[in-house]
């Protein structure tokens, strides 16, 4: 499949500080590209980097093939969705969204089909007259959304468009997101801090931390084979456990042997153990051969029980729980192979697994 | 939004605190609304025979007559064309100076305070003495071998004063409106498509409406009034209606006639005011949504 976005060897200095290190990330025609990570970690940049108003330090990026160094913004066929919006204060809500189109020269009964048309789409029906700063966050990120969408751009960059959104209205503007992705067939290159938002709307996501790649991959992958403890913590807390890998299948953490499905490392290399806590079923008939530990703190999280639990050698785990436990009771789980994961002690790695496959 | 807040901060200075504002009230009452009264008055008297005063619009009707209104014109043709030049000029500026590191301060006292320590009557005797006809100007042309160019009392050199003097009053409003605008607007439009020239024209031109307003305000409005700035470059055939109140009270002695030419003034001014403030208004409703 064609590449839209590559990203070549590319980092980037503010001020002798290193913001991206090394990028390399190639993003697929009609993709849905997530850019997930922490607060800082250089996700804005690199929007900015692909719609022109950065230029890298070093390194290459390619739009549809061309090296888009020095080409400007406006030439380049992207449109951004702002973190902050940036509505334009002078302007109503009609022509905040008609901007793009007049500037194209676009016939004006054409422009008022379109710019009514993504009115509809996003719920703001008859809302053209209104001024863009009397609306609500919500309401003005969804006009954020329209004033880029009405381009019909062949790559939309996406800022964290629906941080400002309540929980429901930000599930529904997800999947309307994720609908419209789709039935356009434009490519995104969506930012956002939340892995669960990451997670359902993605094709594909690259976990950043500090400006560096480090993971990439689809969802299913990401969550199931996190490629070291940063992505493990990042897509949900976990129990991340030092180890042992004694022999293919079989590692050694918390005082035990365990069997497990990875491989292919040296014997006796120290690893990381991930243990999701959904993957943990405590009970309190503690038996031969189960990890056991004492509860220390019990907290309700609506579906389920976030538990904390005191195991021996000082190891505190995490545990998710439909049923309720006392603090101070002694509980115990077995942990089947399919439950961990093994990782190497530290790594990232930005080379996508069906870059691997390929090879 | 913020500069909204701020403007109309600064419109009431004295909200919920009317006791420390008497003095201010008093001082307002005292220095420029009685001797505006007093303009007013003699304005609309003459003092009849016998040193009674009596009530007469002689003046007010002798104010109208072509003389003072070609006056009256040439007035308000320079103060036109100076604010023009002053655009022209203090936009780029203010935009520059927006962009430059420096801190507010430092640039309100280039602008303001320096020149303040030398009086404008000053400042401007000695661009006479430059732009005379034997000052260092031409005598720097005629040693390159040109002719001496007569620069005083020329239009162009009272275009030339009241631009000199009024130039600040430009640069500073729309610095400011330009310091506190946010630069993410220009980035959004040209992600639109806009290149330099039509985000420029699309959108932080009308986003420093407010500024450009307030500068056209602020020139327009002493360089229409102004005098001595513009008899001492420009001469006698250069007259301007500020000039010409000056000398009905200092030269003429007719205070009556004067104070009628006063208040043409004053009503121009405010009408002038009123149609900035409505333009301004729309301006700054459409920032403000
Ligand atoms: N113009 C700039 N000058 C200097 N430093 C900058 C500039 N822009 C960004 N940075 C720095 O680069 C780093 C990455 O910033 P960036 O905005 O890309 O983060 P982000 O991942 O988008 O964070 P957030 O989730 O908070 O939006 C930050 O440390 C930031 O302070
Ligand atoms: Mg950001």
């Amino acid at each position: 499949m064609e590449h839209v976005i590559d990203f070549k060897n590319v980092y980037k200095e503010f001020d002798g500080v290193d913001v991206l290190s090394n990028i390399n990330l190639y993003i697929k025609q009609n993709e849905f590209m997530t850019l997930l990570g922490p607060s800082g970690c250089g996700k804005t940049t690199m929007l900015r980097i692909i719609g022109g108003f950065e230029e890298p330090t070093g390194g290459n990026v390619l739009l549809f093939g061309e090296n888009i160094k020095g080409v400007p913004p406006y030439k380049r066929r992207v449109n951004t969705v702002f973190q902050r919006y940036a509505l334009f204060p002078h302007l109503n809500v009609f022509e905040n969204i008609a901007f793009g189109l007049k500037l194209k020269k676009t016939e004006k009964s054409v422009i008022k089909k379109r710019v009514e048309d993504m009115l509809k789409l996003v719920g703001l029906k008859n809302y053209g007259d209104r001024d863009v700063s009397r609306l609500s966050g919500g309401q003005q990120q969804r006009i954020a959304i329209a004033r880029a969408l009405v381009n019909e751009p062949e790559v939309l960059l996406l800022d964290e468009p629906l941080g400002a959104l309540d929980l429901k209205f930000r599930q529904g503007m997800q999947l309307e997101l994720k609908r419209m992705q789709k039935s356009l067939g434009i490519t995104f290159v969506y930012v956002t801090h939340d892995q669960e938002e990451a997670l359902t709307m993605s094709d594909a996501i690259a976990v950043m931390d500090e400006g560096v790649i480090q993971q990439v991959g689809t969802p299913e992958q990401i969550y199931n084979e996190p490629r070291n403890s940063f992505v493990a913590d990042f897509i949900g807390e976990s129990n991340i456990i030092d180890g042992i890998m004694k022999a293919d299948y079989l590692v050694h953490f918390a005082g035990n042997d365990f069997k497990c499905l990875d491989r292919g490392f040296n014997e006796n290399e120290p690893v990381r153990v991930v243990v999701r806590p959904e993957d943990i079923e405590i009970t309190r008939g503690i038996k031969d051969g189960m990890i056991t530990g004492t509860v220390t703190s019990t907290l309700f999280m609506g579906v389920h029980y976030e538990i904390r639990l005191d195991g021996k050698n000082g190891f505190e785990w995490l545990v998710h729980s439909t049923d309720q436990f006392q603090i101070g009771e002694e509980v115990g789980f077995i942990l089947e192979p399919n439950d961990i994961h093994v990782m190497e002690a530290s790594s990232y790695d930005n080379v996508r697994i069906d870059d691997m496959e390929a090879v | 939004m913020k500069q909204a807040l701020h403007k109309n901060k600064m419109n009431n200075p004295f909200v919920g605190s009317r006791a420390f504002a008497l003095p201010y009230y008093a001082w307002l009452a005292i220095f420029i609304i009685a001797p505006l009264i007093l303009i007013v008055l003699y304005a609309f008297t003459r003092t009849g025979s016998g040193g009674v005063t009596v009530l007469t619009m002689e003046n007010i009707v002798n104010a109208f007559s072509p003389t003072y209104m070609t006056v009256f014109g040439r007035s308000a043709l320079y103060a036109l064309a100076a604010t023009a030049i002053c655009l022209a000029l203090g936009y780029p500026v203010a935009y520059l100076l927006s962009k430059m590191k420096a801190n507010r301060a430092a640039i309100i006292s280039i602008l303001f305070i320096l020149p303040m320590w030398m009086n404008f009557l000053l400042r401007t005797y000695a661009w006479r003495a430059l732009l005379d006809n034997s000052g260092i100007i031409n005598q720097l042309l005629m040693a390159i071998g040109l002719e001496p160019v007569q620069f005083l009392y020329t239009g162009g050199a009272v275009l030339f004063g009241l631009v000199y003097n009024f130039l600040p009053f430009m640069i500073l409003p729309i610095y400011s409106v330009f310091q506190k605008m946010d630069t993410s607007y220009a980035i959004a439009a040209q992600d639109l498509g806009a290149n330099r020239w039509q985000t420029f024209w699309k959108v932080t031109v009308p986003l420093t409406k407010s500024g450009i307003i307030s500068g056209i305000t602020m020139v327009f409005m002493p360089a229409m009034t102004t005098f001595v700035i513009t008899r001492l470059l420009g001469g006698s055939h250069f007259m301007m209606y500020g000039d010409v109140i000056e000398m009905q009270f200092l030269l003429m002695s007719e205070w009556n006639f004067g104070s009628a030419l006063a208040v043409i003034m004053l009503l121009l001014t405010i009408i002038f005011m009123w149609v900035m403030r409505k333009y301004d208004k729309e301006g700054e409703g459409a920032a403000l949504m």
